[in-house]
C-alpha cells in the first residue's frame, strides 16, 4: 500500500520497551473510586444518583441525553459517598465536580443492555447504543463515539483504526492488539459494515512486530477481506488524527472540520473494541488499558484498570516510586502534561502514567529569546509557523493569533523539542488556546446581553406607542362624548324653549 | 488635443463608476459604530455616561467620546478598540470607575419587600418579579451592570461572584445531607 508522508515530526527516541511485551494484568478495587462530571464540550453531567445509594457496576450514575453528554457509568458496586470537588485529569491542575463510590467488594453487575445483532444493526441503533454505552474515544481526546456517527457529511468510504501509539513509553494500544485483536478486528468490522465504508484500515507502527502479527492472525482467522492492517512508519506524529489520514489515503482534513467532513471516521483501537463489547455483550466499558511507567516506577505495567481508579492506587500496584522517581506525567512526555498529585482518577482517556526518574526526560531550563531559526516551522506538523505564533502570543495579539490558525495546533510539543531556545511554545499555545476560548465565551454572552437589551428598548418603545395610541383614543372619544352632550343640552333648551314660549313676556329682568 | 478628449472621457467614465458604486454599494446604518458596538461588552451599565453600549460607540465613532471609559470592558477592550480605531492605548479614565472582576445582582429574598423599582432598572430584563410579589435575579441573564442596586429602597441587592457555568446540585437522598 502507498503511503504518503506528512510534513514535519520527528524520529525519536521509543523506550517502549519499558511495558512492551508484559501482559495485561488486572489491578485490584481501590478504596475509592472517583467519577469526574466534566465532559468533552466543557459542561458537567447531572448525576442522576442520592447520595448513599448503591450502585451496581455499569449503573448509569450521570449524563444526559445529548450525544455530547454520554452517559457515566459506575464501574463496580458499592456506594456513592460523595458529589465533591475533586482533582481533574486535565492540564492545569484543574478540579471539578466528581462522583465518589465507595466500592463493597462485591462487584455486582447490572443486567447487561441486550445485546444487538451486529448483522441487523443500522447507523441509529448503533449511535443510539453507543450513546447509552458512554463510549467514548480511549484515545486520548475522548470524543463521544456517537457523536461522530451524527451522519451529517458525505458518506464514509474509510474506517481508520488507531493503533499507531506514536508517543514515547505508551504501550496501552500494543498491548490490547497483542491481546485481544481478535475483539478489535471483530470491532473494526461491526463498525465499517454499519458506516458503509469499502475499507477499513487498522494502522500499527512498523516497529511492533508482535501487534502487527496479532492483528494479521486474527484478520485471517475472522476472515475480514474488507480490513486491512498497515504498517506505518515510525514518524512522531503519526497517531495524530490528521497525520494518519494523511498518512493512509493522502488526503488532508481541512482546518477547522472533523475527517468525517472529507468521508473518513477514524476511532482508536481500545474504543473499537469497547464498540464490540457495547454491542454484542450489551456491556458498557468499565475497564481500560493504563500503561504504567518510566523509570520513576519499581515495576512498568500494562494494567486493566476500572474507570475512576486514583493514580495513587496504581503506582502502589506498581511497587510504589523508585528513590529517582522526578516528575509525575499524565500521557506520554510529548502530549502529556505534568501533574502535582496522584489522587487524580483514571477516565476513559487516560492511557498511560509516566513517572519520569531524574534526569530521565529534557528538563525545561530558563527559555532563551527567539532567533527565528525557523526549526520549529520546519517540525510543525500542522504546517503552522510556532515562532509566528508565539510572537503573537506573548505580544497579547490573540486575534491575529488566531488568524494565524491557533486552533490547528495539535499541541504535539514538536517544536518545543527542536527549539535551540528552549522555548516552551506548546504550553503558551495551550494558554491561549484557553485564552481565545475564553474570549469567545465572553463575546457570545455580550452578543447575548445585547440582544436582550434591543429586544427590552422595542418593546419599550411599542408599549409608549400603545400608550400613547390609547390616550388619543381615549381623548377622541371624550371630545365625541362632549359633543353628544352639548348636543343633547341644546335639543332640550330648544324644548324648553318650545313649551315655555307662550308666557310672551321675558321673566328675567 | 486627443490627449484631453480621452483624458476627459476616462475621467467623466470613471466618476460616472464611482457615483454608480457609492449608491449602489452604500452600507446602511453606522458600520463603524456597528464594529466599536461589537468590541464593547453589552452590559448596558452607563458608566461610560451615555445611555447604553451602542450610544457610546455611536459617540466614539463621532469622535465625540474617548476609548478609555468603558470600566467593564477592562484593559482588553481598551487594546480591542485602540486597535480597531488606530489610535495609542490609554489608561481607564478613573472617572468612570474601576474594572471589577464579574459578578452578578443577587436579592437577599428574605428583605425584599415586592416594590417593583428594579425591574424597569434592569436593562436586560434579568430580573424577574410583580409587584408585591418576591423577585429574583436571572444569574445566567444578569451582565453585573448594576443598575438595580442604587434604586432598591431596602438595599437587598447585592453583586456576588457568578455561579459555575452549569450547576446541577445532586438530589439529597432520603435522611441523607448532600456532601
Amino acid at each position: 500500500m502507498t503511503l504518503f508522508p506528512f510534513h514535519g515530526g520527528l524520529v525519536m527516541e521509543r523506550r517502549k520497551s519499558l511495558s512492551s511485551g508484559l501482559p495485561v494484568t488486572p489491578s485490584t478495587l481501590p478504596s475509592l473510586l472517583v467519577f469526574p462530571l466534566l465532559q468533552r464540550d466543557g459542561g458537567e453531567a447531572r448525576p442522576g444518583v442520592t447520595m448513599g445509594e448503591r450502585v451496581l457496576r455499569g449503573q448509569r450514575i450521570a449524563g444526559g441525553d445529548h450525544l455530547l453528554d454520554p452517559p457515566i457509568h459506575a464501574s463496580t458496586s458499592g456506594r456513592v459517598v460523595a458529589l465533591q470537588e475533586w482533582p481533574l485529569p486535565q492540564p492545569g491542575g484543574m478540579r471539578g465536580s466528581c462522583l465518589v463510590i465507595e466500592p463493597d467488594g462485591a462487584d455486582e453487575a447490572v443486567e447487561p443492555l441486550p445485546p444487538l445483532d451486529p448483522l441487523a444493526l443500522t447507523r441509529d441503533t448503533l449511535r443510539a447504543r453507543l450513546h447509552e454505552a458512554g463510549i467514548t474515544g480511549m484515545g486520548g481526546a475522548g470524543f463521544p463515539a456517537a457523536a461522530k456517527l451524527a451522519g451529517d457529511g458525505p458518506p464514509i468510504d474509510t474506517l481508520i483504526v488507531n493503533g499507531a501509539e506514536c508517543e514515547p513509553y505508551i504501550t496501552c494500544d500494543e498491548a490490547l492488539l497483542r491481546e485481544r485483536a481478535d475483539t478489535v478486528a471483530r470491532g473494526t468490522e461491526l463498525l465499517r459494515r454499519v458506516i458503509g465504508a469499502g475499507q477499513a484500515l487498522i494502522a500499527i507502527e512498523s516497529d511492533l512486530p508482535l501487534a502487527l502479527e496479532a492483528a494479521r492472525a486474527a484478520l485471517e482467522a475472522e476472515d475480514l477481506p474488507r480490513v486491512r492492517v498497515v504498517a506505518v512508519p515510525v514518524r512522531y506524529p503519526v497517531g495524530g488524527e490528521r497525520q494518519l489520514i494523511q498518512t493512509l489515503t493522502g488526503r488532508e482534513v481541512p482546518s477547522r472540520l472533523w475527517p468525517t467532513a472529507i468521508g473518513i471516521l477514524c476511532q482508536n483501537v481500545a474504543t473499537v473494541a469497547a464498540i464490540h463489547r457495547a454491542v454484542t455483550l450489551g456491556r458498557v466499558p468499565d475497564t481500560r488499558i493504563v500503561t504504567v511507567t518510566g523509570l520513576g516506577i519499581r515495576e512498568p505495567r500494562n494494567l486493566e484498570v476500572r474507570l475512576g481508579t486514583p493514580l495513587s492506587h496504581l503506582i502502589a500496584h506498581c511497587g510504589g516510586y523508585t528513590a529517582s522517581a522526578d516528575r509525575l506525567i499524565l500521557g506520554g512526555p510529548m502530549m502529556g502534561y505534568p501533574i502535582g498529585r496522584d489522587d487524580i482518577p483514571v477516565t476513559k482517556s487516560v492511557n498511560a502514567i509516566l513517572v519520569a526518574g531524574l534526569g530521565e526526560l529534557p528538563v525545561s531550563g530558563e527559555a532563551l529569546p527567539c532567533i527565528r531559526c525557523g526549526l520549529c516551522a520546519d517540525a510543525c506538523p500542522a504546517q503552522l509557523l510556532p515562532q509566528q505564533l508565539h510572537r503573537q502570543v506573548q505580544g497579547g495579539h490573540l486575534p491575529r493569533a488566531l488568524d494565524q490558525h491557533l486552533f490547528d495546533c495539535i499541541e504535539c510539543g514538536c517544536c518545543d523539542a527542536v527549539c535551540p531556545s528552549r522555548i516552551p511554545l506548546t504550553p503558551s499555545f495551550r494558554q491561549a488556546k484557553q485564552a481565545a476560548r475564553t474570549m469567545r465565551e465572553e463575546r457570545d454572552k455580550a452578543e447575548h446581553a445585547r440582544r436582550r437589551f434591543e429586544a427590552r428598548q422595542a418593546r419599550l418603545l411599542r408599549e409608549q406607542g400603545e400608550r400613547e395610541e390609547a390616550a388619543r383614543r381615549r381623548k377622541a372619544e371624550l371630545g365625541q362624548g362632549v359633543s353628544k352632550i352639548q348636543a343633547t343640552l341644546a335639543k332640550t333648551r330648544l324644548k324648553r324653549a318650545a313649551r315655555i314660549s307662550p308666557p310672551a313676556e321675558p321673566r328675567q329682568r | 488635443m486627443f490627449a484631453v478628449i480621452v483624458l476627459s472621457l476616462l475621467f467623466a467614465a470613471f466618476g460616472l463608476l464611482l457615483r454608480w458604486s457609492s449608491q449602489r454599494l452604500k452600507v446602511a446604518g453606522n458600520p463603524l459604530a456597528e464594529r466599536i458596538d461589537a468590541l464593547l461588552p453589552q452590559t448596558q451599565c452607563g458608566q461610560c455616561g451615555y445611555p447604553g453600549c451602542r450610544p457610546y460607540a455611536e459617540a466614539i465613532a463621532r469622535d465625540e467620546a474617548d476609548i478609555n471609559r468603558c470600566p467593564p470592558g477592562g484593559e482588553h477592550c481598551l487594546a480591542a478598540l485602540a486597535e480597531l480605531l488606530g489610535r495609542e492605548p490609554k489608561p481607564l479614565d478613573p472617572a468612570c470607575g474601576a474594572t471589577k472582576p464579574p459578578a452578578v445582582a443577587s436579592i437577599d429574598e428574605p428583605r425584599c419587600i415586592g416594590c417593583a423599582l428594579c425591574l424597569p432598572a434592569c436593562p436586560v430584563d434579568a430580573i424577574l418579579g410583580a409587584p408585591r410579589y418576591l423577585h429574583t435575579v436571572i444569574a445566567s441573564e444578569c451582565t453585573g451592570c448594576e443598575l438595580c442596586v442604587p434604586v432598591c429602597p431596602v438595599d437587598c441587592i447585592e453583586m456576588v461572584s457568578p455561579p459555575a457555568r452549569t450547576p446541577h446540585p445532586i438530589r439529597s437522598g432520603p435522611g441523607r445531607e448532600a456532601g
